[in-house]
């Protein structure tokens, strides 16, 4: 979680705000996450893609801004702002929420084909999550296999809605939706079966390749990287998150 | 009676956005609404399919599984508990030897539970296919499980089954100052809109919902934003568990809520209200619609309202389905818009971006009441009651271990003393003031005011007297947030079901101290990180209860760390009968594992 030295991002007369005491600069219209990683700061966040609109569910990105609780994803950056973001506080209550993440699902990183390039799974080797405290609840989820070369494992579907935006804004299918309430929120396909094999997804579709975690997979492709080359084995998210999405 | 889908589909124009009414419409024919209904309506709307299985999944009283023929829900609010629902219950489901949420095998009845359906004070009370029944005892519910044998249709049950009483115990300026329906409106225009917005402001009126945001401010804000097209909405989803003064002020005083809606049309230059009714006061739903039908005829409501030339206004009434978390403003317009009532992100906020993305106000029923007598009498009509910061007076709804619960007006300032007072209360051991989101009082706080410097309050008033487990009370607290949670965000979603699980464990004996820091822990979370308003206030019952009663929980604990989530000793029931022992060595105990 340590922020990378500002450099070639410090411009002249952009706006600034505050995070952690050092200045980030930012553009009318960024939210405080986007100014934060394009500066080089990592926030830990999870449901953030910056191909679309923020959706602030999963508040792994909250911040204090001026002393407030708020999800950095969804708080647009104003120029003064004191933003904290890297404190034992925050972190914690972070890792409390990777926690409910852990135990809301069925999450067995050992026998995960996602294991190494799941973005749960660095953020809570980020934020030094070692057990995921509360009982586990377990829940009974189906794996849809229907589909000849997409494999839909929902225990391990964090909600992020990734998949449900690409599939309705990029592939003009939405193939998914969210159903339920609250604890029983789940993940459904547009298909009166169920089934996704009865849905238009297509292997080639942006919503193929959003799943921050190991819920949405093609077939056949299982360990294709093997364990020790995939994109967290050798940086933690915080190096990997700053690299891809700064441009740094 | 036959679905008949094209026909509430042209009823309701095909448009998606009535997508929550066309639900309740197809319910109120087949009982559920099954996949196949859900494919049509899809298709029929031209929506994907999924978004309407979203929504039949969201709301508590669209089925998407064959129910009973009688639908029984009983409401499960602490103060129905408190008055033996839970008893009446138990007695039911054994009459039809059923379990909770079971259907029968012949398809006539199930039973479950439902949350708060605002008949404190008359409950313990309940839903048999929507329709609100009180004042529950071992007699009527004896008639009420014959009618169901019986079979007839709940719309041949004899009336005095749904009577509705009212309970007007003290009444302060907003229940005793008599409107001619129309005076306020001419008020508001004799002075013109952009005055009464300002009247409005300097009167010091703040939202009556429990946010308490300045009317005024707000007012203005959706008459500054940009667009022709405004919205009015009146938010009478009285959710909050313990609260039931809109019922009274809809039910007695429809006229002067509805007169503040156009008074407020007619300041922000709205030509669209919206009643948000909640389904759990169908009872409302006729004589409203009455009203506004009468007031059409009277020219308060459609073209030149009150012979204003271009002041259109009228007003249509929606129903909900079943979800707490609507009362969130936000959310309450996604499922005005036929969505899932979740509430959305802000900024934007409803004032520039709300109802169709347009500028709208949403303002609780008490808020429009008020509104309409500060146009009718001025900004001094509040000004002259109440506190520094909470100007006029607040109707709360007092419930439990009190003589008369009913609702009481009372200028802000009041204090919780004086209404425990009024209402007979003894021996009182605490006060949930506003509801589980709320404040919990201990005995030594009687002293506090109701207002907004000190204790805010939506509306709800339950008193628990020194019989009443402080700790059960909580466990009920924590079991509605759960069901209640819209399911957005991590927070609210997964940390009320902990919570509810380990309050569930702790009142059971089952709990440890982890348990207990586990708690506050979760709480304090959901407080900080929470998306609105329901996640932030879900953990001040257990936080509250940790602060005021902690005894409570102490005496409970076991005096472990940790404690296995099942009961090891009872674990071993089977073995010790497979192999008839009982004695010392085939037992374990915990304390010493």
């Amino acid at each position: 979680m340590t922020s990378l030295p500002l450099t070639a991002v410090q411009a002249g007369d952009r706006p600034t705000f505050q995070i952690d005491g050092h200045d980030v600069p930012f553009d009318d219209g960024q939210s405080i996450l986007t100014a934060a990683l394009a500066a080089g700061t990592f926030i830990p966040y999870l449901c953030f893609h910056p191909e679309f609109t923020a959706h602030g569910s999963c508040k792994l990105c909250t911040v204090k801004v001026n002393g407030r609780h708020q999800a950095s994803c969804t708080t647009p950056a104003h120029a003064g702002d004191v933003v904290e973001s890297n404190t034992a506080e925050l972190n914690d209550e972070r890792k409390t929420i990777v926690q409910f993440l852990f135990t809301e699902g069925n999450h067995f990183c050992p026998s995960c084909e996602a294991s190494g390039s799941c973005t749960l799974q660095a953020v809570a080797y980020e934020l030094g999550m070692t057990t995921p405290h509360f009982s586990p609840l377990f829940p009974d989820r189906p794996v849809d296999a229907s589909h000849p070369d997409v494999l839909i494992d929902f225990n391990r579907c964090i909600l992020c809605e990734l998949c449900v935006r690409a599939s309705a804004i990029v592939d003009r299918k939405s193939v998914f939706s969210l159903a339920g309430r609250g604890i029983t929120k789940h993940l459904v396909v547009n298909a009166e079966s169920g089934n996704l094999a009865d849905t238009d997804l297509s292997v080639e579709d942006a919503a193929m390749g959003v799943c921050p975690v190991g819920a949405i997979l093609r077939k056949r492709r299982g360990f294709k990287t093997p364990i020790g080359e995939r994109k967290y084995d050798h940086h933690p998210i915080h190096e990997v998150a700053v690299t891809r999405q700064g441009g740094g | 009676m036959k679905l008949n889908l094209s026909a509430i589909l042209a009823r309701h124009h095909g448009d998606s956005a009535r997508l929550v009414q066309i639900l309740r419409d197809v319910q109120a024919v087949e009982g559920y609404v099954s996949p196949a209904v859900v494919t049509e309506i899809a298709r029929g709307l031209g929506v994907p399919r999924g978004r309407v299985e979203g929504v039949v999944g969201f709301y508590s009283f669209i089925e998407s599984e064959p129910r009973g023929r009688f639908r029984v829900l009983f409401s499960d609010n602490v103060t129905d508990e408190m008055a033996g629902g839970h008893e009446l219950r138990a007695r039911m489901l054994d009459a039809f030897r059923l379990e909770l949420g079971e259907v029968s095998r012949d398809g006539l009845v199930s039973i479950g539970a439902t949350s708060c359906t605002g008949l404190c004070d008359q409950g313990p009370a309940m839903l048999v296919n929507g329709r609100a029944i009180g004042r529950l005892t071992p007699a009527r519910i004896g008639a009420i499980s014959s009618l169901i044998r019986g079979g007839s249709p709940v719309e041949d049950w004899p009336d005095n089954l749904f009577t509705i009483n009212s309970h007007v115990e003290r009444r302060d300026a907003l229940l005793s100052t008599p409107l001619e329906p129309g005076d306020a409106i001419d008020a508001a225009i004799a002075r013109g809109a952009a005055a009464t917005v300002e009247e409005v402001a300097r009167s010091g009126l703040r939202g009556r919902g429990g946010a308490g945001y300045s009317t005024g401010a707000k007012w203005a804000a959706c008459a500054s934003a940009s667009g022709p097209e405004r919205y009015i909405v009146c938010n009478a989803d009285e959710g909050e568990p313990g609260t039931f003064k809109d019922r009274e002020l809809l039910a007695h005083h429809a006229d002067l809520v509805i007169e503040g809606m156009t008074v407020a049309g007619f300041a922000v230059g709205a030509s669209v209200g919206l009643i948000y009714l909640r389904a759990e006061y169908p009872f409302l739903v006729a004589p409203l619609l009455a009203v506004l039908e009468e007031r059409r005829g009277r020219r308060l409501l459609g073209r030149d309202v009150c012979g204003a030339h271009g002041f259109d206004f009228d007003i249509e009434l929606h129903v909900g389905a079943g979800a707490y978390v609507c009362g969130e403003e936000s959310a309450l317009i996604e499922s005005l818009e036929g969505k899932r009532g979740v509430p959305r992100n802000r900024p934007p906020y409803p004032v520039t971006h709300g109802y169709k993305q347009k500028p709208t106000v949403v303002n609780n029923v008490e808020t429009l009441a008020a509104a309409a007598l500060v146009a009718k009498h001025g900004a001094d009509f509040l000004r002259a009651r109440g506190t520094a910061k909470s100007r006029g007076t607040k109707i709360l709804s007092v419930s439990g271990d009190v003589a008369r619960p009913g609702v009481y007006e009372y200028p802000f300032g009041v204090t919780v003393r004086q209404v425990l007072a009024d209402a007979g209360a003894t021996d009182t051991q605490a006060v949930q003031v506003g509801g589980p989101s709320g404040t919990l009082l201990a005995a030594s706080e009687l002293d506090r005011r109701i207002a907004f410097e000190d204790v805010p309050s939506a509306g709800a008033f339950m008193v628990f007297d020194g019989t009443r487990d402080m700790l059960a009370v909580v466990e009920s607290f924590t079991r509605f947030f759960a069901h209640e949670s819209c399911g957005f965000c991590t927070p609210c979603r997964v940390g009320t079901t902990i919570c509810a699980q380990t309050m569930k464990r702790i009142v059971a004996g089952q709990g440890t101290r982890r348990d207990v820091k586990d708690l506050a822990r979760v709480s304090q979370v959901m407080k900080a990180t929470s998306h609105c308003g329901l996640g932030a206030t879900a953990g001040n019952p257990a936080l509250d209860a940790l602060a005021k009663f902690r005894p409570s929980f102490d005496k409970r604990l076991r005096s472990l760390d940790v404690l296995p989530t099942f009961d090891l000793d009872e674990a071993l029931a089977a073995g010790r009968e497979a192999t008839a022992r009982d004695d010392a060595g085939s037992h374990l105990d915990q304390e010493e594992t």
